[in-house]
């Protein structure tokens, strides 16, 4: 039984707006029209291989080309060192030390990791470009590999970039409040050895890749890709290319998804750029599966060492102090923005306001890490429910009671965290009453009895999250004061064409999170016309002068982002729209109203133009006015209000809004084998005001799935010798369809007060899956000797490990009382 | 040290291909799915993997789902294969399963999309009310990394009961 069911919503809308019309994108993708980049072809282009690393960390000897490039059919090959010529190394996010990183779009001198570009093969088939590739000769000569963050802080550890001194990319202690007080005030002090929280990624189904041409008449690229952050890859790829941006043109159209998995392809794009200006042939290049897997966007590892917490004796939280250790990988490709970016949830939904984190960074041979759905919110959030949980169990209280004491209550929003976020608007209390309803939790004990009787060990968890949106970028000056990043923007245009044609473009980069439809609801209800007449454009184009720095589909922000430059260029045109046919009625704008494709007079229903006619007008039969008539082409920039962040006290408002999910569920677990089924799910979401609910409830769902997956399967796990074991999708396990646990969903509509349409970006989810299993687990195992959980992930061998030595894992917890 | 690569060779094929028979020379290494993809330029059939484990190839081959990432398109000779483009009508009406999976938002990005529709397609033809179970086990060659599966599932168990829930 996979029964839906989505409490109604709260708010009425307009016409469109609020109601789950047919997704606009889905007739051509169910017929396979779909056009991906690899569904692109030009007349000659040549296919690209990576030839990639077998080793975690060698010096690069000699490079043989010979073999390969005499094998008929290849076009040319490029290599580390003409990489090193040809670019300049790409900027760097990090201050010093992360900051001296020299990162190359191919191995220069050294490899990192297991799957780092070596050389780029080109031929003329993508059967002999791989063939090609394997006739590369390259002399490694080996050197200690380091693949634990906490081993390679040591003085000891082999060192990835010797130009940074050691392993070290970031450090900085982050405190707020006064955490001595707290803890000199608290009744109990719960500590928590260590807390782990794994590594994986949410692996879209369609790998990286582009098709790049270039034109050397005018030394443009145009590079048709699925990049899902344009704006960030164009800052990257430009100064590296030693080109202008105006220079690279960044095309997508439908992507297969990305998750924050396809921000960082900026290496690999400048490898096609250099080939197609070298071979003078379009170059086509698709990612294979293991090489997305060994090489792209790994999900932050973290740990969280040495934690304190401070307890009142009614449970009432007073604060932590943590020390956390986050694994970059071999290159800080977005990093350390993870390095900051938890701090838009530093306490989570809790009212603790003495706070403090110690983050530490390593670089590890390992792939490098980037954003991942929930991008190191969800390690945050993980770690506070985590608390939670450990404290409840502790100390004797109800995991729902010492929530509902602790939450940030309703009649406190907008709350101001220690740390200057600001929680726009929610009722968590409510939220969680309806998760329990929709999980059952009133018959649990029964369950758990019945069971038992089954030789079943039944556990209830719950996952509370905040899916912050809408990144100030101004917090990137918290990791480096040295960065000119703050605020954020994005752009649309719509117009009306000569036939009447609505015709929208966005900056935005979607990978099924239905942009066109939901754009189109929003232009309807503004200039009163129907879903059906607004045509949305397909994807990114930077020729389309409809993007901006920021543009991008990434950190939950299109309904806030996307929608409200949607929504402020659909209301430019309405106003002229309006002005246009006053000037032909020679009456005020105010007497005309706009609906049903029609622009007339109030209460005059025969003075009545459509909208082909204004159209017409403007861009074909404009002759005989006295004034310029309106253009009907209306272009808007969003920008969120945001200050720069006070870099001192490490206070400011990062994010703009906090959509809320609070996840319930419910496990069982064989005893002899450690085996978790999640036998019932429950996922509430408030993300404001919704514009699609079933889209909005689509995205809870996928969100809901890759938590499952991570805490149960999936996971980039390395031997010491820096071997990925799990490279593919046949050892790294996906949920499959037989996997899924029956799921309710419902909804509250919490309207955010600062965003134009009371909307809040969502989609990530926080993670809420992997928490509230985590947190079913160790309910659990109350009776089997009340072990811990302390690691995210928690496949059948660990819980096996925590029935079999409950003692193990509390030995890492302490309390102290007074 | 020696490294083999693949021979050199091709070999004429003739495929029926959504009703349309197609006669080609192909080299001898060619995936069916590079032959429909790259050769045909039917891309509606996608590729999400390298180990034959996530079913975004999927298409129908004398009406066997088939992963065609796994077969070589020599394999395909003298068959019969359908793929997504072969679902809808030519005037474009769509299949029931089509409609349902517009209906349900059985799909977010849509790329999984033309593998769950012909393994789906594979199911229905063979058992034309499939519970929930038979779905779920049918599709269980099939990766979506979207939706979670539950819209999916949803729409194929509507087909069977006469249209969408
Ligand atoms: S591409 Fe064929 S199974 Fe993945
Ligand atoms: S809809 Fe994106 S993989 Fe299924």
């Amino acid at each position: 039984m996979t029964a839906v069911e989505t409490e109604a919503g709260t708010r009425q809308h307009g016409a469109a707006m609020g109601v789950s019309v047919p997704r606009k994108e889905d007739n051509r993708l169910v017929q396979g029209q779909g056009v991906f980049f690899d569904d692109i072809k030009r007349h000659g282009m040549g296919y690209l291989h990576f030839v990639r690393s077998p080793y975690a960390h060698a010096r690069i000897g000699g490079i043989d080309l010979t073999a390969a490039l005499e094998l008929p059919g290849v076009l040319g090959t490029l290599t580390g060192d003409e990489v090193a010529l040809l670019t300049d190394p790409f900027f760097q996010i990090a201050a010093p030390p992360g900051g001296h990183v020299r990162d190359y779009a191919l191995a220069v001198g050294k490899v990192r990791y297991i799957g780092e570009a070596v050389v780029a093969v080109v031929a003329d088939t993508r059967e002999r470009a791989r063939d090609a590739a394997e006739l590369v000769m390259v002399d490694y000569e080996p050197l200690a590999v380091v693949v634990d963050a906490r081993e390679a802080l040591r003085e000891s550890a082999p060192v990835l970039h010797e130009e940074c001194g050691g392993n070290l990319s970031y450090s900085d202690v982050w405190e707020w409040g006064d955490v001595d007080a707290a803890f000199a005030e608290a009744d109990h002090v719960v500590s928590i050895a260590e807390l782990h929280f794994d590594r994986f990624n949410s692996t879209p189904h369609e790998c990286s890749g582009a098709l790049v041409e270039y034109n050397r008449g005018t030394a443009q690229w145009t590079v048709y890709t699925n990049n899902q952050f344009p704006g960030f890859a164009a800052i990257m790829m430009g100064p590296a290319l030693r080109a202008g941006l105006d220079k690279l043109r960044l095309v997508t159209q439908d992507i297969g998804g990305g998750f924050g998995n396809k921000i960082t392809t900026h290496p690999q794009l400048v490898v096609c750029c250099l080939l197609a200006r070298k071979l003078k042939r379009a170059i086509q290049w698709t990612e294979w599966r293991t090489d997305f897997h060994q090489s792209m966007s790994h999900g932050n590892e973290r740990w969280f060492q040495d934690t304190e917490v401070a307890v009142k004796a009614d449970g009432t939280l007073l604060g932590f102090r943590t020390k956390a250790i986050d694994d970059a990988g071999a290159f800080l490709r977005y990093e350390p923005l993870g390095g900051v970016i938890w701090s838009q949830v530093a306490g989570g939904l809790y009212r603790w306001r003495n706070l403090r984190l110690e983050f530490t960074q390593a670089m590890t041979n390992k792939a490098p890490v980037s954003p991942n759905r929930g991008y190191s919110r969800m390690q945050q959030l993980w770690f506070t429910e985590r608390v939670i949980d450990i404290v409840a169990q502790q100390l004797g209280f109800d995991p729902v009671e010492i929530r509902k004491l602790n939450y940030v209550q309703p009649e406190e929003m907008p709350y101001e965290t220690p740390n200057g976020c600001v929680y726009d608007s929610g009722d968590y209390p409510r939220m969680l009453d309806l998760a329990l309803e929709l999980i059952g939790y009133e018959t649990i004990e029964e369950r758990r009895a019945e069971a038992a009787a089954r030789g079943k060990l039944l556990g209830l968890g719950i996952g509370s999250t905040l899916d912050s949106g809408t990144n100030n970028f101004g917090q990137s000056q918290l990791v480096n004061p040295a960065l000119q990043f703050s605020g954020n923007n994005e752009v649309a245009t719509v117009k009306l064409d000569i036939f009447g044609e609505v015709v929208v473009t966005l900056g935005t980069t979607p990978q099924g999170q239905g942009h066109e439809t939901t754009a189109a609801q929003v232009v309807a209800d503004s200039i009163g016309c129907d879903v059906d007449m607004v045509n949305v454009r397909v994807g990114h184009d930077s020729y389309w002068n409809s993007h901006a720095g920021f543009s991008g589909t990434y950190a939950s922000q299109f309904a806030v982002t996307g929608l409200g430059a949607v929504k402020g260029a659909a209301d430019l045109l309405a106003g002229e729209m309006r002005q246009l046919a006053a000037m032909v009625f020679h009456c005020s704008p105010g007497d005309i109203e706009l609906g049903g494709g029609f622009a007339r007079i109030i209460g005059n229903p025969d003075a009545a133009l459509p909208f082909m006619a204004l159209g017409a007008i403007v861009n074909a039969n404009n002759a005989g006015f006295l004034e310029d008539p309106p253009t009907l082409n209306c272009r808007f920039v969003y920008r969120p209000q945001f200050d720069v962040p006070d870099l001192e006290r490490k206070f400011g408002n990062l994010t703009l809004t906090y959509a809320t999910q609070i996840h319930a569920c419910v496990v069982e677990i064989d005893r002899e084998t450690g085996v978790t089924e999640v036998v019932d799910y429950a996922a509430v979401e408030d993300c404001g005001v919704r514009i699609n609910p079933r889209i909005v409830e689509g995205q809870v769902m996928g969100a809901t799935a890759h938590a499952i997956g991570a805490a149960l399967w999936e996971t980039f796990a390395y031997d010491e010798d820096g071997n990925l074991l799990t490279p593919n999708f046949y050892d790294y396990h996906v949920p499959h369809a037989l996997d899924m646990p029956p799921l309710r969903t419902g909804a509250l509509e919490s309207p955010s007060p600062f965003t134009p349409l009371g909307t809040k970006g969502m989609g990530e989810g926080g993670g809420g899956g992997i928490h509230c299993i985590c947190a079913a687990i160790q309910d659990a195992l109350r009776v089997v000797g009340a072990p811990v959980v302390t690691d995210s992930h928690n496949p059948y061998h660990r819980v096996w490990e925590l029935i079999r030595h409950p003692e193990r894992s509390r030995q890492s917890v302490e309390v102290r009382s007074r | 040290m020696t490294v083999s690569t693949t021979p050199a060779t091709s070999r004429a094929i003739s495929v029926e291909i959504n009703g349309d028979t197609v006669e080609r020379e192909v080299p001898a290494s060619r995936l069916l799915v590079h032959f429909l993809r790259d050769d045909l330029d039917l891309t509606g059939t996608h590729v999400g993997c390298d180990t034959g484990s996530c079913g975004a190839c999927t298409v129908l081959v004398d009406g066997l789902a088939v992963k065609s990432c796994s077969i070589l398109a020599v394999q395909a000779d003298g068959a019969s294969v359908r793929t997504v483009e072969g679902l809808a009508s030519d005037d474009g009406e769509l299949t029931a399963l089509q409609q349902s999976f517009k209906d349900c938002h059985a799909l977010q990005c849509g790329y999984c999309t033309p593998g769950m529709l012909m393994s789906a397609t594979a199911l229905l033809e063979r058992n034309p009310h499939p519970s929930e179970a038979d779905v779920k086990l049918a599709l269980q060659g099939n990766i979506c990394r979207c939706t979670g599966y539950w819209n999916i599932i949803e729409a194929v168990v509507a087909v069977g009961q006469g249209g969408a829930a």
